[in-house]
């Protein structure tokens, strides 16, 4: 979709110089740490030409209410320039409860959309193209089965799963570390993700089963440095898993992808995608002996950090996300969600959605910081840092694999304590004036006005109960039943799960009657 | 804790205030429960944290079981309304309704009215330094001590 193959086209600045598609040392070998763009280790960007050849995505987080009214915004969206759809669903469908269940109460629509059921999902993509549009889904312990549905919409719609392209979050880990959106144990879990893995190698070759996420993990608190340690350490779990599993590592490798935050530490900020890129690349390549080049790159999508977004002077966060936003595009993102001004306060309103994509558009297509790749490669500064995070995030993971990889460290609540340390200290900062936040420790204003707010309605729940008590009794009760069934059995043993989970989705089971039937087998997680 | 947060208050009987601190519903974000519940105890108070994704019965059972001062619940998902209307009622029901509620997170101003009609003390919202929230909920404390049933 956001494919422009711009041929021998030249690009010049405003003054009218001309600029080269890559800039290096004017003499001497090329620092091997360095390397040139889309060549080992990656340190300035996984493609030789990187946006001149091919932009970022511009791919907004979206998602409230019912279907229907989510459907609408996505049009708004796309309509408005945005090039591919991210979704956001409500915190039921996320831990994998129907929206009619007790512990949905007050949840449903609020912070996503509700899906329950298949034919939830075909509203929410009502009108839109699935052959043309990548999906992405923030979307972790119910993953597999959101997959399905997205698969059997398409199906529906005569369209192959082949032709799909997109992401599933899919990173249980992170769960347990910082977002808290778990239903099952790790282990269970794992295999779930090992088992779309697997699928997708084999049948959805332009689709990623997995976005491996240090977001959350800053968003809890986290350092710069425990973003990349803590995320590649993720990986690293994943890819350990997969092989155990009996994939080979070339098979499923390349369609790894990562999401990270972007704060406003501006030079810290761009040479962290830098040694994240740089340091997955030599893991790949030493610790995991990954030949094809695609398992060696990187590839992720970047999201404005939600925390540093402040709910006083809100208009204040049009300029922390443009340079946020600046950082990703000189770190080398492939895909970009700007947040809009009012989040610290509510999902957005239309137009604070418009001016977030606005910002996106002026920096990709009137600032010039995309004719030439990697910008910053070579500054002395940005060179020193990208060094010594990667550094500091390899001695993290040693560390880690010192205790038993990533399992281990979660279990024992060390990786949480990490982060909670961290984000008391960033408090401490604050409290302290020792950095500043403008609006909230300094340039306060006395009296704001109350901004204008977005609100989701709160009838949700009652109207997604009736629509779930029509499809219960319009369905094939047999054909529900026998496919729980036959999941369960399966469950039980080590077969890939997801064309079973396709056959219940397509009998119209529920997200609830789903998990309900995985939890008999695989169990509930406790927070640990 | 900064040097200039105000000394630690005292239950009449000398001991320290025990706070609970929890998360009901499934919002998992919990930065600031943690933070706050860190600023407490370094502020001399006893903190009990739930951890995330607690229902409103397992809230007021440990509320009730820990003989706490005070519960602060924190909520970013919007579920606010309905989730403070249960744990109000269940406080009610299990005579526990002296019990101070503190609110902190996401929470629209529009919506503080009506909490507070519920029972809520305060609304907490982004921005609240540790100064201030150590202060309002010793003043809040300490009036409720006094007027506490035997």
């Amino acid at each position: 979709m956001s494919d422009t193959s711009s041929a021998p086209r030249r690009f010049f600045t405003v003054s009218g110089l001309p600029v080269d598609c890559v800039y290096e040392p004017p003499s001497g070998p090329l620092p091997p740490e360095l390397g040139r763009p889309g060549e080992y280790p990656y340190t300035r960007g996984i493609y030789p030409t990187m946006y001149r050849g091919r932009p970022w995505t511009i791919r907004q987080y979206s998602g409230f209410s019912t279907a229907e009214e989510s459907n609408k915004r996505y049009r708004y969206l796309l309509e408005r320039g945005g090039t591919g759809l991210s979704v956001a669903f409500d915190l039921p469908t996320q831990i994998g409860y129907d929206s009619d269940h007790s512990l949905a109460d007050g949840e449903v629509g609020k912070v996503g959309v509700a899906i329950d059921t298949v034919e939830d999902m075909h509203a929410l993509f009502d009108g839109i193209p699935l052959d043309q549009v990548s999906t992405s889904m923030t979307i972790n312990s119910t993953a597999a089965i959101l997959l399905a549905m997205y698969i059997v919409v398409a199906e529906e719609r005569g369209i192959s799963r082949k032709k799909l392209s997109g992401t599933i979050q899919n990173d249980i880990l992170k769960e347990y570390i910082a977002r808290g959106t778990y239903r099952f144990p790790p282990r269970p879990s794992l295999r779930l993700v090992c088992d779309t893995f697997g699928f997708c190698a084999r049948e959805m070759p332009k689709w990623n089963p997995i976005s491996i996420s240090g977001y959350h993990i800053r968003e809890a608190g986290s350092t710069a440095i425990q973003e990349i340690a803590f995320t590649l350490a993720d990986a690293i779990c994943y890819i350990e898993t997969a092989l155990s599993a009996g994939l080979a590592i070339d098979d499923f490798a390349p369609r790894l992808s990562f999401f990270f935050a972007a704060h406003t530490d501006f030079f810290e900020e761009a040479a962290k995608f830098r040694a994240a890129r740089r340091l997955y690349a030599r893991i790949m390549k030493e610790r995991f002996n990954a030949r094809d080049p695609k398992s060696l790159m990187l590839r992720f999508h970047t999201q404005t950090g939600g925390v540093t977004l402040t709910a006083q002077q809100p208009d204040n966060n049009i300029v922390r996300v443009t340079i946020q936003a600046l950082a990703a595009v000189l770190g080398g993102t492939q895909s970009l969600h700007t947040n809009a001004k009012d989040e610290a306060l509510s999902l957005p309103t239309e137009h604070a959605a418009q001016i977030a994509i606005r910002t996106q558009q002026i920096i990709a297509e009137e600032s010039g910081v995309t004719a030439t790749v990697d910008p910053l490669g070579g500054s002395y500064f940005v060179e020193n840092l990208t060094d010594r995070l990667e550094t500091e995030a390899a001695a993290l993971i040693a560390e880690i694999d010192r205790m038993g990889g990533m399992v281990s460290a979660i279990e024992s609540g060390w990786v949480q304590r990490q982060i909670e340390k961290s984000a008391y200290a960033f408090g401490q900062s604050l409290e302290k004036n020792e950095r500043i936040i403008v609006g909230v420790n300094k340039y306060r204003l006395e009296n704001e006005p109350a901004p204008e707010i977005f609100k989701v309605p709160s009838n949700l729940s009652s109207v997604q109960a009736e629509k779930l008590r029509r499809i219960r009794s319009e369905r094939d009760a047999n054909r529900v039943k026998e496919s729980l069934d036959r999941l369960e059995q399966a469950a039980r043993t080590t077969e890939n799960l997801m064309p079973l989970l396709i056959e219940t989705v397509r009998a119209r089971a529920s997200i609830g009657e789903i998990c309900n039937t995985l939890e008999k087998v695989f169990g509930l997680h406790e927070q640990i | 804790m900064s040097s200039d947060t105000p000394a630690s208050p005292r239950r009449p009987d000398g001991g320290r205030f025990r706070i609970l601190i929890a998360k009901p519903g499934l919002d998992g974000h919990d930065r600031g429960a943690k933070y706050v519940a860190n600023v407490l105890r370094d502020a001399g108070f006893e903190v009990i944290y739930t951890g995330i994704r607690r229902t409103p019965e397992q809230i007021v059972r440990a509320a009730l079981q820990e003989d706490v001062d005070a519960i602060g619940i924190s909520l970013l998902s919007g579920a606010h309304m309905t989730l403070v209307a249960r744990l109000t009622g269940l406080l009610a029901e299990h005579g526990a309704d002296h019990l101070p509620l503190f609110v902190g997170g996401v929470i629209p101003e529009s919506d503080i009215p009506e909490l507070k009609a519920l029972g809520v003390c305060e609304v907490y919202g982004p921005g609240t330094s540790a100064r201030t929230l150590v202060e309002s909920l010793t003043v809040h404390l300490e009036k409720h001590v006094h007027e506490r049933p035997a």
